[in-house]
């Protein structure tokens, strides 16, 4: 029986890369070659720096006290707005305080916030549209229609009403934005979730008498995690991006705390005077961050799995 | 004739609304009845209500009017799980494609081991881990092929697993939704005889939803013609390939490639309008 079956063609090798079918077949029956050599092909050589790039920022927010030369907070009147030297790498701000220090430190806030965002838009927008596509019908209709007011209001909107009514911080920009982000992500996860939902294994699971929230968690999610992290990637970009203007305009992260979008703001001032260090350079590190994680987010999943663009 | 019916649908109806004027009558008053140990072919072009009729019998579809009933007992459409679990106990369905039919993110051995869980709740991990590659031999797999993803098997290895999924409960009756349609045909052979082999050693009863005819030779005992909702045809496999009565069986019939096979456009359209 056995050498019958193995006489059976694979089905759906395309896309695969041509090595023998055998070969192919012998890989996926024992497992992929290595994550790491999948991560790779998938990345290329840009996507890895890419990679690299992040990992530093993300060493940088949990080393900031031993890597940051001087005290983010410390500084003189005498020190102001001096060029960059090997002292001061970046020079210092109009407050005399070493602007290297504060990027370093200020990475900690720059990132916090949108992990908050990511990670309360992907729980709200995977409860709705998981919920909408296991009842289908009325339901999915109602979660719609909330997702299509939400859709009516700008993010920027909802975030300055939420610090207008709530006071400016950090954890009330990034739930509000949390919030403008929601429908987004929820119409992604709800379309690819919808064709789960119609694909026989879930009848099969039905038949059983396996109960909606089971199936859901066990078989559905699992197989839009995909959708479900390449959003978060993108989204995590866009947050940043909100959540430094939102500080900029002084509605997020309030002074003294280092913050990139929050340095921006405060360079602008200076930057008519000709000392151009600390909008620029805190400028460059959100560039840099957010284009890092945009292009490790599209190369792993495409543009398409954050519902829009921009 | 009724005294060993195991499977009987009384009366079916079944109308799908498509818009606020368009409907769809997929079952019209569709009754019909499966022997204890034998195999039932439902056949019909697409549309012919064949599908919905499988839906209705497993439970996955209500019915507008009609009863189906299981070894002379009435199973109600019903969304309580203890009833579904019950009638999963008898009734279980293989479907039509075999790349949805699993979930791709489980090895297949998974999508088993759930499938004991819940209708063996007698067995540890360590038995369900034994009955599980039980039944992979039972289909012709092995234990290597039970640790594989569903995107490393075959088309016909994958059918195997959802065979071997449906035997896991220990039903009666096996509902087989174009099983091997999607196969190729040296795998639709060995599937079929393997179903074959099955239903001989368990006692197995099978309703064979299939719109290829060559197949239901090898596998039917009784044949119903579908169309449109409406069963037009009934009766063994020798009376209805060899001895058609109705019109459109005969045009199923003309139309089904064979060897050496023209199409005769003449009769085809002579049996077309007599319908």
């Amino acid at each position: 029986m056995s050498r019958q079956t193995s006489m059976e063609p694979p089905v759906n090798t395309v896309g695969q890369d041509t090595v023998s079918v055998q070969a192919v077949r012998r890989q996926r029956l024992e497992g992929p070659v290595s994550g790491w050599n999948r991560m790779r092909r998938r990345l290329g050589t840009l996507g890895l720096v890419c990679v690299g790039v992040l990992a530093v920022v993300v060493l940088t927010t949990i080393f900031a006290p031993l890597i940051a030369p001087y005290d983010p907070y410390a500084g003189s009147v005498v020190d102001r707005h001096l060029p960059p030297s090997p002292e001061h790498w970046f020079g210092t701000d109009q407050s005399g305080r070493d602007i290297f220090s504060r990027i370093i430190w200020g990475a900690r806030t720059s990132l916090i916030g949108p992990t908050v965002v990511v990670l309360v838009a992907a729980a709200a927008a995977v409860t709705l549209a998981l919920t909408a596509v296991w009842f289908g019908g009325r339901v999915d209709a109602f979660i719609g229609r909330i997702l299509d007011i939400l859709f009516a209001f700008p993010n920027m909107l909802l975030a300055i009403l939420a610090v207008a009514i709530f006071g400016p911080s950090l954890l009330t920009a990034s739930i509000a934005l949390a919030i403008g982000f929601t429908p987004y992500s929820a119409r992604v996860i709800r379309s690819v979730a919808l064709r789960e939902r119609n694909l026989p294994y879930v009848a099969s699971a039905q038949l059983q008498g396996i109960s909606g929230f089971l199936i859901t968690v066990r078989h559905i999610l699992p197989n839009v995690r995909t959708q479900i992290f390449t959003g978060m990637t993108i989204n995590f970009g866009y947050a940043m991006i909100d959540l430094a203007a939102l500080s900029f305009l002084g509605l997020g992260v309030q002074p003294p705390t280092p913050d990139w979008g929050l340095m921006v703001s405060n360079g602008q001032a200076s930057l008519l005077q000709g000392y151009w260090e600390q909008s620029v350079f805190a400028g460059l590190a959100i560039v840099i961050t957010v284009a890092a994680l945009g292009y490790v987010g599209e190369q792993l999943g495409g543009r398409r799995a954050a519902g829009r663009t921009r | 004739m009724s005294a060993d019916l195991i499977l009987e649908a009384v009366g079916l109806r079944r109308t799908f609304h498509l818009g606020r004027r368009s409907s769809v009558t997929a079952l019209d008053d569709v009754s019909c009845g499966v022997r204890r140990g034998t195999c039932l072919a439902v056949v019909g072009e697409s549309g012919s209500g064949k599908s919905t009729l499988a839906r209705v019998i497993v439970g996955l579809e209500s019915a507008d009017a009609g009863e189906v009933r299981i070894d002379g007992a009435e199973v109600r459409p019903t969304t309580s799980r203890s009833r579904l679990r019950a009638r999963a106990k008898l009734v279980q369905m293989v479907f039509q494609d075999p790349q949805g039919s699993l979930n791709r993110s489980l090895p297949v051995a998974a999508t088993i081991d759930e499938m004991l869980r819940v209708h063996r709740p007698d067995l540890d991990r360590a038995e369900r881990r034994a009955r599980v590659l039980e039944l992979f031999a039972e289909v012709g797999l092995t234990e290597r092929h039970a640790d594989a993803r569903p995107t490393a098997l075959s088309g016909g290895q994958k059918q195997r697993v959802a065979i071997a999924r449906a035997l896991a409960a220990e039903p009666e009756i096996i509902v087989l939704d174009e099983a091997v349609s999607a196969l190729d045909v040296s795998v639709q052979a060995q599937v079929l005889d393997l179903l074959d082999r099955l239903r001989e050693e368990k006692g197995l009863t099978y309703l064979f939803i299939t719109h290829d005819l060559s197949v239901v030779r090898a596998v039917a005992d009784d044949v119903i013609v579908m169309r449109r909702g409406r069963i037009v045809e009934r009766g063994t496999v020798d009376e209805i390939l060899d001895r058609p009565a109705h019109p459109y069986t005969r045009l199923l019939l003309e139309c089904a490639p064979r060897p050496g096979w023209v199409p005769r456009r003449g009769v085809i359209e002579e049996l077309a309008q007599q319908i």
